[in-house]
């Protein structure tokens, strides 16, 4: 089985985030990166179905130069090789445009499945997967919490609101976007980071992938990132821990009376 | 003709659920200011019923689109339906609730018909005719104003209470229900939906629980959970976690508070080391009283708490432990 695993570079968890100076997105300069928590996910779920079904695990990560550690992190991992999509044209580009770019160099590959996590912790399109699926043609299933592979199908687990899970089929090729949680992703070994030394990464720019301008024209734009303005009258403590704590009960006892 | 806003009444079984009313209230708005008309669709094998009940809201028209393929929702079948619906009715904008079943096929129909998607805003404004659409970035640190370009259609989700079922305006009199029959071929509907479960029995009803005390990803190893158990357990409440505490099977999946998980309305809630994503704010956002806290004073669960601590909760939880075995023991 050829699977695709899409994988997405954003800024670490605990990274303190400051704004750019256009307020337009995010100071990149002097940051952590990681890869995107869901990818990691499915990462995990790519390399155990090779493990059962043989083939192959080809990442596949749309970023600037810097995007590299994340796909090293995953070959590490045990994927097989890389595609290093990076041009200056894929800078800031929407979901659609991404998915565009995702697609151009998906298709040569003509994958059995591709997975991609079912949101990015940076923009939160929650898209990506889904017009990725529609531009190559795909059938595909989000949120997914189980897969089985057959020969030619997919029994997966689809996780609905509220606790509630369904399963579904659908036929292969395919595309199916993962959820957080769906297994317990494995840490790259010290033979699997040397290993990794070696795995071919190939980068591809719009003209390789015959991208034109018209092709990754935004259908949003983003004209202003900022701090939400608070709304809530948060009433906060301070001083050491031990008057916070008293502070706190005497508040949730006569003021809010919940106690 | 003034422009359309087509609306995507979203059910279950034959049931219109929340998000339906919410994104009409949320179409209504926009078409107040728009001068729009408001035409809600809704889909099934016999959406009639769904259809009058949606007549109600003050509407143009209510599109009940029929096919014993829309039966059971399949991304295929909804997609290739709305598709054909929007290139006759020619809106301008679609909007949608941002639920699991909308995340599942909507982008894929935003990109079929050319257009832009916005998912999960939180709200919009109007300058002159423009709309901007207000959407969280890194899971809610940041807000975006982000613009449609390109020709219409413009889709858009909104997040869960970003507009309200209450608010939804009832019509003077039913709106037109128009009943259109979907062109679908079963061969272009390749997944098949099966059984819907829960997963076994769940030991804890949270949603009984008075109070709660919380855990999230600040609680950093699986040992830790001990201190906040014993605040839980001084407090008389139940230990809940947010979902990266339950994937990593540190508590069972019972635990979880939030849109996949429980839906909560304690007195007392208590939130430790979460940063507040809106995922797991719509689990609790209800409860009567809520303290958080977090080290980082940007959180955004700081926007839903009633009282806020900036700090380190592993200095935080041991003396407020004590605090309260001491005023209990009085
Ligand atoms: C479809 C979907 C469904 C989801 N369903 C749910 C759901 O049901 N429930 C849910 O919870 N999430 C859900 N999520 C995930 C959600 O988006 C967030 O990723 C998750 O809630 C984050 O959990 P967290 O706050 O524990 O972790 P983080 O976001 O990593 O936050 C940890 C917080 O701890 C603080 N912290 C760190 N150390 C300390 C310390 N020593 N003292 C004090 N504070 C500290 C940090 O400042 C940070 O704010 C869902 C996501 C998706 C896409
Ligand atoms: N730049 C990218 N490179 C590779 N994969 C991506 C990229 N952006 C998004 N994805 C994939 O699409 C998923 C959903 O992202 P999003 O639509 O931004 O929420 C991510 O979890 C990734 O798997």
């Amino acid at each position: 089985m050829k699977i695709i695993i899409c994988l997405k570079q954003v800024p670490a968890r605990d990274a303190v985030l400051r704004l750019n100076s256009a307020s337009c997105w995010i100071e990149e300069s002097d940051l952590t990166f990681e890869v995107n928590e869901p990818d990691l996910y499915a990462l995990e779920e790519a390399l155990r179905l090779k493990e059962k079904h043989g083939g192959e695990v080809v990442v596949c990560t749309l970023g600037p130069a810097r995007a590299q550690q994340a796909i090293k992190e995953a070959l590490a991992k045990g994927a097989d090789r890389a595609l290093h999509l990076d041009d200056n044209v894929f800078i800031s580009l929407d979901a659609f445009g991404i998915a565009q770019a995702l697609a151009a160099a998906i298709r040569k590959e003509d994958p059995d499945l591709v997975l991609t996590g079912l949101q990015s912790d940076d923009s939160g399109f929650a898209q990506t997967g889904v017009i990725l699926a529609e531009l190559l043609g795909l059938p595909h299933a989000t949120i997914i919490m189980e897969i089985q592979a057959q020969e030619k199908s997919l029994k997966v687990k689809r996780e609905l609101e509220a606790g509630w899970f369904e399963w579904m089929e659908l036929p292969l090729p395919a595309l199916l976007t993962i959820q957080s949680g769906i297994n317990k992703p494995r840490y790259a070994t010290l033979k699997g980071i040397m290993g990794a030394k070696s795995k071919p990464i190939q980068k591809l720019g719009a003209g390789e992938l015959a991208l034109t301008a018209e092709a990754l024209e935004p259908r949003q734009k983003i004209t202003r990132v900022y701090t939400p303005v608070k709304a809530a009258k948060t009433q906060f403590f301070e001083g050491s821990p031990k008057e916070i704590a008293e502070t706190l009960l005497d508040k949730l006892k006569n003021e809010a009376r919940v106690l | 003709m003034s422009e359309t806003i087509l609306v995507f009444a979203e059910h279950h079984a034959g049931k219109l659920a929340r998000p339906a009313w919410e994104a009409i209230a949320a179409a209504q708005h926009l078409a107040g200011d728009l001068k729009a008309g408001v035409v809600a669709a809704v889909l099934g094998e016999n959406p009639g019923a769904m259809a009058n009940e949606l007549a109600q809201a003050d509407v143009q028209q209510v599109l009940a689109v029929a096919s014993p393929l829309l039966r059971e929702y399949t991304s295929d079948g909804y997609a290739a339906a709305a598709a054909q619906l929007i290139r006759e009715r020619k809106p301008q904008y679609v909007v949608f609730s941002h639920t699991y079943q909308v995340r599942d096929f909507a982008p894929k129909l935003a990109a079929r018909l050319g257009g832009g998607l916005a998912s999960d805003c939180l709200g919009y404004r109007c300058e002159g005719r423009k709309v901007i659409f207000v959407r969280q970035v890194f899971q809610g640190k940041f807000y975006a104003d982000v613009e449609f370009v390109g020709a219409p259609p413009y889709s858009v989700s909104f997040q869960a209470s970003a507009f309200r079922e209450d608010a939804v305006q009832r019509g003077p009199a039913p709106a037109p229900v128009e009943n259109v029959a979907a062109s679908l071929d079963a061969s272009t509907i390749r997944v098949k939906p099966g059984e819907r479960f829960r997963e076994a029995k769940q030991a804890v009803d949270l949603a009984q629980a008075e109070i709660i005390v919380a855990v999230g990803r600040g609680i950093k190893a699986p040992e830790n959970l001990e201190m906040a158990k014993q605040l839980a357990e001084a407090l008389g409440g139940e230990l809940g976690a947010s979902r990266p505490i339950c994937d990593s099977g540190w508590l069972p999946m019972d635990r979880q508070i939030g849109s996949s998980g429980q839906t909560v309305a304690p007195k007392l809630y208590l939130a430790l080391g979460i940063s507040g994503a809106i995922q797991h704010q719509v689990g609790m956002k209800g409860s009567k009283t809520i303290v958080a806290v977090n080290k980082d004073k940007e959180a955004p669960i700081f926007e839903v708490a009633t009282y806020g601590i900036v700090g380190d909760l592993f200095e935080i939880v041991p003396p407020l432990t004590d605090a309260v075995r001491k005023m209990k023991s009085r």
